[in-house]
């Protein structure tokens, strides 16, 4: 019996398959690779001027990076770091979201008020959709039916029909708009408003707002808070925000909308990205030039561990 | 009945958007920009020579970003350019009342501003996207104007707060002999006594009309301006008040205390400066480069931020009509981005858009204020410039 139970020990404190972390850094021009086991950075590789968006295929095999100022997308072997090849995006491409199926990629121009749809596989450009000043944010729905776009100057979350690629509904939120994420069965979308201060809770369905998330935190000046990043687990009860300039990433109740906390993080918090596992946040902090490491489960910052100059987007490799 | 047509509004304004809004023909929003220009010397720099199209060129962008979001909303905006000199001006702003304009942008000195308010009346709503004369604010407000353009005493507590921050708390304070730069110099004063630096010496720079950009001026200069400032005070700084562009430009460097210049030259406060990158500025600067081949002026910004609030007026309200656009803008809903990183909102009391307000030196934003020290009741904007217990603004409209 004994033997057995040894063996039983060894498996539970087997550590969990190491993913790696991608963080790009827009002053850099590089992006920094972590292991998201021992949170060591792995190397650093250029990938081209001002990279922004970054993310990653469902099957892991490509990385892709919006490098804004080449006005094009590279794909990345993400175990060599190789550029692979580049797809066409569009001028200024700042941030993008691929379809759950891995194509296509759905990209927003920020200098031309367009969305770029990107054929993964054929690296052509299906169609480009006007959309909102200063395009940013982009959401897409679980079931690949619908992809969100916000519009920083226009203010609006832009609902678009994967298969018509129509817009079919625009709803108007707070000041600059800057990201939009579904929650996991898609009953909720939130879209940040970094001027405005708030997170909007759109219903779907009714493309209505049903909720505004505002935030509070003592000692910090409110022209500070920012929304940007939001990422919801995968079970829909957590909702993370990070709210810029007050260098707090706020943790909100998916199912009541209220916040319950406030992590502090580095400088100028922006994206994030889980772990597949969703033990691990980690956070883009631009001012200080480093990662929060997040312990979900615990709602505690970690670990913070120094990348490139102005980090701004963040994706784990899957399982 | 005011507050009653805000709130209906403000509730029309959270309906969800007709998505095929932009099918529809659309409603058209017009507005017209009027660029009164005076005869005058050249500047003192060439590189700030004005140009054909100074602040029409912030215009035409905001017709686009208005446009683009009108698209969804059946909205369609038009702004007329018009130019105009002293004596043309009011027979040009007759014909766009004629011409049943609802909001003209005014791109104009002081005493014009103040002029064609008036006659302006309450046919039309000012967009005061130039002036900075803090008696437009005061004394001569008028309920028709809205203030986009950063008055005299904003942009001299902006400098002020940065001064006092770096305890450089006495000041040689140099006027020019113009009415703007008096005017400015007493902003500057008000400041001091506001935030307890104290003015150790002043001078007053006569404008004797002298050739400005001559051959060889430099030589002038620096004899000039070290004789001109010899003997001052122990002092830490200096606040050149010379809104005509008459001498602050030959200050640095030339003047007999090694003193840095402040004001009209050197760190100077002002609404916007080209190499601002923050708060998303970058794709806002390179979308108005692509548009003008050319850097974006104070005047641009002020003229594209005045009709960008016409826009969002536009869109939160839903409504195309003159009087609920306007109705909106002074409601307290009214809140607008501008590339600032946080949201600019009215003052009820004088009509004066709350900004934080740059500080660039040269190539460069140095600071932005409020300075973070600063704290405010209300809004940390509201320590810029005249707040509301020391107005001397009073509206008989509002009331």
């Amino acid at each position: 019996m004994k033997p057995l139970i040894v063996i039983g020990l060894c498996l539970s404190v087997t550590p969990a398959f190491a993913n790696r972390v991608f963080v790009s850094n827009e002053k850099g021009n590089d992006v920094t690779v972590l292991d998201s086991d021992t949170l060591e950075v792995i190397g650093t590789y250029p990938v081209g001027n001002r990279p922004r968006g970054i993310t990653i295929s469902p099957n892991g095999s490509e990385l892709y990076v919006c490098v804004s100022d080449d006005d094009i997308v590279r794909v990345f072997d993400p175990q060599t770091m190789e550029e692979l090849h580049t797809l066409p995006s569009g001028p200024d491409p700042e941030l993008f979201v691929l379809h759950p199926s891995g194509n296509p990629l759905y990209v927003a121009n920020e200098d031309d008020n367009l969305v770029t749809v990107v054929d993964t596989r054929t690296h052509q450009v299906l169609a480009e959709i006007p959309v909102g000043v200063e395009p940013e944010g982009m959401g897409v729905s679980p079931d690949g039916k619908v992809v969100i776009n916000t519009s920083e100057t226009t203010n609006m979350a832009h609902f678009i029909d994967t298969d018509t690629l129509e817009i079919f509904g625009n709803v108007l939120v707070d000041s600059r708009p800057r990201f939009a994420e579904y929650n996991h069965d898609g009953s909720k979308l939130y879209v940040s408003s970094e001027i405005g201060g708030t997170i909007s809770v759109i219903d779907p369905s009714t493309q209505q707002i049903s909720h505004k998330i505002e935030f509070e935190i003592p000692g910090v000046l409110p022209e500070a808070i920012q929304p940007v990043g939001v990422r919801v687990s995968s079970d829909g009860a957590r909702v993370f925000v990070a709210l810029g300039p007050a260098n707090r990433v706020a943790v909100i109740d998916g199912a009541t909308d209220e916040v319950q906390d406030y992590l502090l993080v580095g400088q100028r918090v922006w994206q994030m990205a889980f772990t597949p596992d969703e033990k691990y946040l980690f956070t883009t902090n631009g001012n200080s030039n480093d990662v929060s490491v997040i312990d979900v489960e615990a709602a505690k910052v970690v670990k913070s561990v120094a990348v490139g100059q102005q980090p701004w987007g963040v994706v784990v490799a899957p399982d | 009945m005011f507050r009653g047509i805000i709130a209906f509004l403000a509730g029309a304004g959270m309906l969800a958007l007709p998505a095929m809004a932009q099918q529809a023909t659309p409603e058209v929003i017009r507005a017209a920009v009027l660029r009164v220009d005076r005869q005058e010397l050249p500047p003192t720099s060439r590189l700030e020579l004005a140009t054909e199209d100074l602040g029409f060129a912030g215009a035409r962008l905001a017709i686009e970003d208005n446009d683009t979001t009108g698209r969804f909303m059946g909205q369609k905006f038009t702004a007329q350019e018009v130019v105009a000199t002293p004596d043309t001006a009011a027979d040009e702003l007759e014909r766009l009342i004629e011409d049943d304009i609802g909001f003209v942008v005014l791109l104009a000195d002081d005493g014009l501003t103040l002029s064609l308010a008036d006659q302006a009346g309450d046919r039309v709503t000012v967009l005061n996207a130039a002036a900075r004369g803090d008696n437009l604010r005061g004394r001569d407000c008028r309920f028709n104007t809205i203030h986009v353009a950063p008055s005299h005493a904003m942009l001299a507590d902006a400098l002020a707060q940065f001064l006092m921050w770096k305890n450089w708390t006495r000041w040689f304070l140099i006027e020019g002999s113009h009415q703007s730069d008096i005017d400015l110099a007493n902003a500057y004063r008000r400041s001091a006594a506001k935030f307890g630096a104290r003015i150790v010496e002043e001078r007053l720079y006569e404008d004797t009309g002298g050739a400005r950009r001559t051959d060889s001026g430099h030589v002038q200069v620096q004899k000039q301006m070290p004789v001109f400032t010899q003997r001052a005070a122990e002092h830490d700084v200096v606040v050149a008040a010379d809104d005509a562009d008459v001498f602050a430009a030959y200050l640095p460097y030339q003047v007999w205390d090694p003193r840095p210049i402040t004001g009209s030259a050197g760190l100077v406060p002002r609404s916007w400066h080209p190499a601002m990158e923050a708060w998303g500025a970058s794709q806002f600067q390179n979308r108005f480069e692509a548009l003008a081949n050319r850097p974006m002026r104070e005047l641009d910004y002020q003229t594209w931020l005045a009709l960008r609030m016409l826009g969002e007026a536009a869109t939160r309200s839903g409504s195309s009509e003159t009087g609920e656009l306007r109705d909106y803008l002074l409601s307290e809903q009214f809140e607008v981005a501008g590339f600032k990183g946080q949201k600019l909102t009215l003052r009820d009391w004088d009509h004066q858009l709350r900004q934080p307000i740059l500080l660039s030196t040269g190539l460069l934003m140095t600071s932005v204020s409020p300075q973070e020290q600063y704290l405010h009741q209300t809004s940390r904007l509201d320590t810029l410039g005249i707040d509301r217990p020391e107005t001397e603004c009073s509206f008989a409209e509002a009331k």
